[in-house]
């Protein structure tokens, strides 16, 4: 049983507070760490995998300082987000040079090997691979010596939808044989699928923590905007508020549209068209003014 | 204090990429150089001296030094690779001095082997002026090594800064203010060169024992906190 604690970590930069007093626990099994890009995600992972000093605050692994205590590596595989890697090598060289780094043989590098599936492309040059070979090598040199924690910082960046579901069914089975696994993502997908238990960062803040369908509930039941112009705006805007799924309604003159605020999304897009066809109102423009994901989370942090 | 594997590739960073043309140009200029002397001017002490000081030991020395001392670690840094080796449970100092040995033997290579070879060429190591310029390139290989991979690791601009240093510190302010000639790695390493050549072939602004003791310390010094500093490297984040 391994636990990561970080306790009341901020790291800043200059000015620019990049986490700002995080406590999390992460536990054995799969971890997303959800947020948007520039959230400060990348930070607090370099923080949890030593490469980075907390300005306050602290980061341990079962009690043990994880900054400037290189012995904790034996029990950290770290898969970085960044692409170098010695690309003159073969993959094959590249995992046992890892191996090694490990004090360990050539057979802990092949084993690590055949558990991403690389063998086959094992002795072509890294500089040759494809993205989502380059992830499966990292992935095999963070797990060359059988670490009982995984760190992934945005594992799944620029991989084609089978790698992304090979990398996920692997990090499965590494949480399901009792590893701590944490990954960074940016992308509610992607965490919703792998990750039991989700943490949220949004302006490095610890927006949510908890299990992923709460969280999940939360997103989705939040108010949606939308901006919809029409050939009779009055008409559409008297129509839409007599339904429940309609909370509230502007009439924007000066932009000609409506502001509608639907508190039942799947509900308010299925009424918006009927009503339409029903009153025979022209749809011109039906657009979501808050979809992106920063307000989504931006919502969770209020909420 | 020493991890193979850190060894091989540094080493193979090192030799592999146009790195190995650019420290392989060097010398070879030098032996073309000391060929082209040969034949216009035939055996000449002097002559020799000159060529083995004026550009094998202050120019070609110091940029080879520049290559293999940042080489050794700045690329890893700036891409980010280096990450791999600090992941591993492996001490600070130890990827320090292996990446210094492996620096100061590539140094040596490009460096003392072509001075050797050239006074052979120039004057068949009359005076033992091949000798002494080879000991002078092979001391000061472990100073510039040493020097430079800390440059390697506290900066992403260490190329620039290295030749910078080699080039304006050690030839341009080196030969015109005297001052500076003691804070000079190839006045030290000359130092030692003067012992032994015939004549006075071989001069130095630097006494021995100062020469000496100051090339251990700037050594010493810049490799421990080299070590220090990767302690405490900050890995940039994509953010």
């Amino acid at each position: 049983m391994t636990t990561l604690s970080i306790d009341h970590v901020s790291r800043w930069f200059g000015n620019v507070v990049a986490v700002n007093d995080i406590t999390m626990t992460i536990g054995p099994g799969v971890t997303g760490l959800l947020g948007p890009n520039g959230a400060g995600k990348s930070t607090l992972i370099n923080m949890m995998g030593g490469f980075l000093a907390p300005s306050t605050g602290s980061v341990t692994l079962d009690g043990r300082p994880v900054w400037r205590n290189e012995a904790i590596y034996q029990h950290i595989g770290i898969v970085p987000e960044r692409e170098a890697m010695y690309d003159f090598l073969t993959g094959r060289e590249f995992v046992v040079a890892n191996a090694e780094l490990h004090g360990l043989g050539p057979k802990a590098a092949q084993r690590a090997l055949a558990t991403v599936e690389m063998e086959y492309a094992q002795d072509r040059k890294i500089s040759t691979y494809s993205k989502g070979m380059r992830q499966r090598v990292k992935m095999a040199s963070a797990l060359v010596h059988d670490p009982s924690l995984l760190l992934l910082d945005e594992p799944f960046n620029g991989m084609d939808p089978r790698q992304r579901m090979q990398l996920m069914d692997l990090l499965r089975r590494m949480g399901d044989e009792g590893r701590t696994v944490l990954f960074s993502s940016h992308i509610l997908e992607e965490v919703e699928q792998l990750a039991r238990h989700i943490e949220v960062v949004v302006a490095g803040r610890h927006a949510a923590s908890g299990d992923f369908r709460r969280i999940r509930r939360l997103m989705t039941d939040r108010p949606h905007r939308y901006l919809v112009r029409s050939s009779d705006d009055r008409a559409l805007a008297a129509a839409l508020i007599a339904d429940p799924s309609t909370s509230g309604i502007e009439v924007d003159d000066t932009e000609g549209a409506l502001r509608v605020q639907a508190v039942d999304f799947g509900r308010f897009t299925e009424l918006l068209p009927r009503v339409a066809r029903d009153h025979g109102i022209r749809l011109l423009t039906v657009s979501p003014s808050d979809e992106s994901l920063e307000s989504v989370f931006s919502y969770l942090v209020a909420a | 204090m020493y991890d193979p594997t850190v060894a091989r590739l540094t080493y193979r960073a090192l030799l592999g990429r146009r790195r190995a043309l650019i420290l392989g140009a060097l010398p070879l200029l030098l032996l073309v150089i000391s060929v082209a002397v040969r034949a216009l001017t035939g055996a000449d002490d002097q002559t020799a001296a000159d060529v083995l000081g004026g550009f094998a030991l202050a120019t070609m020395v110091p940029i080879i030094g520049v290559i293999a001392g940042t080489g050794a670690i700045g690329p890893e840094i700036d891409d980010g690779s280096v990450v791999y080796l600090l992941s591993k449970p492996l001490k600070r100092p130890t990827i320090i001095l292996t990446k210094l040995i492996v620096a100061i033997a590539v140094t040596m290579v490009f460096s003392a082997v072509p001075t050797m070879l050239a006074g052979l060429i120039l004057n068949g190591n009359g005076q033992q002026i091949a000798v002494a310029y080879t000991v002078a390139a092979l001391v000061s290989s472990i100073a510039y090594s040493a020097l430079f991979l800390l440059l390697g690791t506290v900066s992403r601009h260490a190329v620039v800064l290295g030749l910078v240093y080699a080039l304006v510190w050690e030839a341009l302010f080196g030969s015109l203010v005297p001052g500076a000639r003691t804070l000079s790695v190839q006045q030290w390493s000359l130092a030692v060169a003067q012992k032994l050549a015939g004549g006075d072939l071989v001069t130095s602004d630097v006494g021995l024992t100062t020469a000496t003791v100051l090339l251990v310390v700037v050594t010493v010094l810049a490799t421990w906190y080299a070590g220090q500093k990767l302690r405490s490297l900050k890995l940039a984040g994509e953010e």
